[in-house]
């Protein structure tokens, strides 16, 4: 049984998606089974969020609308998680 | 014997057996069935990923655990692992399909426009050739503790991987502020860059000694013997200094003078008491600006200046305004390409090419002045105007703070001094203190690079730099007005008793220097 989900969040990380932040979303997202992909702008183009080379290449900065969307079994959890990350600024929970 | 001569970016001393690193070649590689290609890079990679592993245990810091966990990260990417294998099933030994893959995500990195993004290729290139040593069976050459190491260059996961105790290390390129510099100084490893080429064999015995900048090949008894009171001497005089560090400087006559300390990171902070200090001379802002790709916020900027100010619970923190351009580029804001950087738009030159951005920090300045006693203090000022322009400004954001019920006040404003028309005409400046940075005035007096070797004994302050300082002291004084050295030459305890001869009473200094100078005043 696949389900999807969607959701956006504004990265207020002070420097956007460096390596830090970037290692804490792919760790993240490939504890989940359902396929993960983030985007900046709803119409794409979405990428791996368990690709470490994807996230940090979308050079994402500060103050940009993050969008994520999940496909699989668990992926109304992942979007969540994901959101939470990015909402308490990469810091572990 | 053979002496070289560098420039010290960690202090300390250290004498063993040279090891060279990155001499060894690696033998080309035949290529194997398929099958045994795959499972050689699937091998490297996984002892690549124990190495990592290995190492994030032992470091303890922030920094360098970040850098690790982020090639870990690589390491498990099928972006990465997939191309690899493809490569290989196309034809590739795994040696040719892992360096194509990864020296392509290095070149991108390497061509961007953002400096953090640069910045990063390094640690790419380190996997890379990690993955590489552990493809080819040479693991890493063998670093035994006690070995004074001499490369081109080092990685930081190399440099953390290995055990300098009793050792030190030699970089024929590097500069002080390089990543490997600073881990050096925080773990206290003796460090020498710059040296420039050598050929010297491994196991030659040698001699570092980072305070003096020299590297002994091969030394003769007598160097051997200098080298050893040195050593004894400097360890003598830092368990002395110790004593010092706690109480008020004054020299042997009972004059008081104030040490304060130079910031560039604001983490420096956590290692230091404040009652340690008479204030922070200078708080360099440019840390703010570098490895990002947008300039930093009024909020941002407020948060650090008040976290600074707060530290220094009252006593006076002197920030300085962007001092950006000469060596010291910030993508997006310096010029490129200028052809005299050093005599071209940096410092206050380029804040008022930029107001927007100087209004940005002077908002954030003047909001932190209402919690701690700080001052605003200006790079390269060359004419008044200059000054004035600031000054002008600075009153325009605190009355537009203020309008808009924003908590703000009025900081004192003060000027660098280390351009000579500045420095010969101290009293045309509308400034509430002077602080002298010697060294640019020092470079711009001898019109000599500072960042020229070959230059480095026209660098010495002489007759010129003297009779500058002791005429603003006397200025100074005479109309109330604060005079400081915030430049290396108040970190120099060979300098003090001169320094304090002119008449100046206010250094700012290194703050691993801060017992030291403390004890040098004491015997002034």
């Amino acid at each position: 049984m696949s389900a999807t989900a969607q959701s956006s969040v504004v990265i207020e990380h002070e420097v956007g998606l460096h390596a830090r932040p970037s290692v804490k979303l792919t760790q993240l997202a490939k504890s989940f089974q359902s396929r993960i992909e983030i985007a900046t702008a709803a119409e794409g183009p979405w990428i791996d969020a368990k690709s470490i080379v994807k996230v940090m290449g979308s050079k994402t900065p500060k103050g940009a609308l993050l969008h994520v969307r999940a496909e699989g079994e668990d992926a109304e959890t992942a979007v969540q998680a994901i959101v939470a990350l990015v909402e308490r600024d990469f810091e572990t929970a | 014997m053979l002496e070289l001569v560098g420039t010290p970016a960690a202090p300390g001393m250290a004498a063993g057996p040279v090891v060279r690193l990155g001499s060894a070649r690696r033998r080309s590689r035949v290529r194997r069935a398929a099958s045994d290609e795959q499972s050689g890079i699937a091998g490297a990679i996984a002892a690549a990923q124990a190495a990592l592993a290995a190492l994030m245990e032992s470091v303890g810091d922030d920094e360098a655990a970040g850098i690790l966990a982020f090639q870990m990260a690589l390491l498990e990417d099928d972006e990465i692992t997939r191309p690899v294998a493809e490569g290989i099933a196309g034809g590739a030994t795994a040696d040719a399909a892992w360096s194509n893959v990864m020296s392509a995500l290095i070149a991108d990195y390497e061509s961007s426009d953002d400096a953090y993004f640069r910045g990063r290729a390094a640690d790419l290139t380190d996997l890379r050739e990690r993955v590489l040593d552990a493809l080819a069976g040479t693991d890493a050459q063998i670093i035994a503790p006690g070995s004074i190491v001499v490369a081109e260059d080092l990685a930081p996961s190399r440099f953390l991987a290995t055990d300098w105790s009793g050792g030190g290390l030699v970089l024929q390129r590097g500069g002080t502020t390089s990543h490997v510099a600073i881990l050096a100084r925080s773990r206290g490893v003796p460090l020498l860059v710059g040296v420039g080429a050598i050929d010297l064999d491994d196991a030659t015995e040698a001699l570092l000694d980072s305070h003096e900048g020299l590297l002994v090949i091969d030394p003769d008894t007598a160097a051997r013997e200098r080298f050893e009171r040195r050593r004894t001497a400097h360890e003598d005089r830092a368990r002395a200094d110790r004593l010092h560090l706690a109480s008020e400087a004054r020299t042997a006559g009972g004059a008081r003078v104030r040490v304060m300390i130079n910031v560039a990171r604001p983490e420096e902070l956590d290692a230091i008491d404040p009652a340690h200090v008479d204030g922070i001379g200078l708080v360099r802002t440019e840390f703010l600006f570098h490895d990002r790709r947008e300039l930093p916020s009024e909020e941002e900027q407020y948060r650090v200046y008040r976290r600074i100010a707060e530290w220094a619970q009252g006593r006076p923190v002197t920030i300085r305004t962007l001092d950006a351009g000469g060596d010291k580029p910030i993508p997006g804001l310096t010029r490129d390409g200028e052809s005299n950087p050093f005599l071209g738009v940096r410092g206050v030159r380029l804040s008022l090419e930029r107001p927007d951005v100087l209004e940005v920090q002077l908002r954030a300045l003047a909001r932190a002045a209402v919690v701690g006693n700080v001052k605003v203090m200006v790079p390269m000022v060359a004419v008044p105007r200059e000054l004035d322009r600031v000054r002008e400004l600075l009153g325009k954001v605190v009355r537009d703070l203020n309008a808009a019920g924003v908590e703000a006040a009025l900081p004192p404003l003060g000027m660098m001094v280390e351009v000579p028309a500045a420095a010969l005409a101290v009293e045309c400046f509308d400034t509430e203190f002077y602080s002298i940075g010697s060294n640019d005035l020092l470079q711009y007096l001898m019109a000599a690079s500072r960042d020229e070797p070959a230059l480095a004994t026209l660098s010495k302050p002489g007759p010129a730099f003297w009779r500058v300082l002791r005429e603003l002291c006397e200025y100074g004084d005479a109309h109330g007005r604060e005079v400081s050295l915030c430049g290396d030459l108040a970190s120099d305890v060979g300098a003090i008793p001169e320094l304090i001869g002119s008449g100046l009473r206010t250094l700012s200094v290194a703050q691993a220097t801060l017992a030291a100078v403390k004890a040098a005043v004491s015997r002034v």
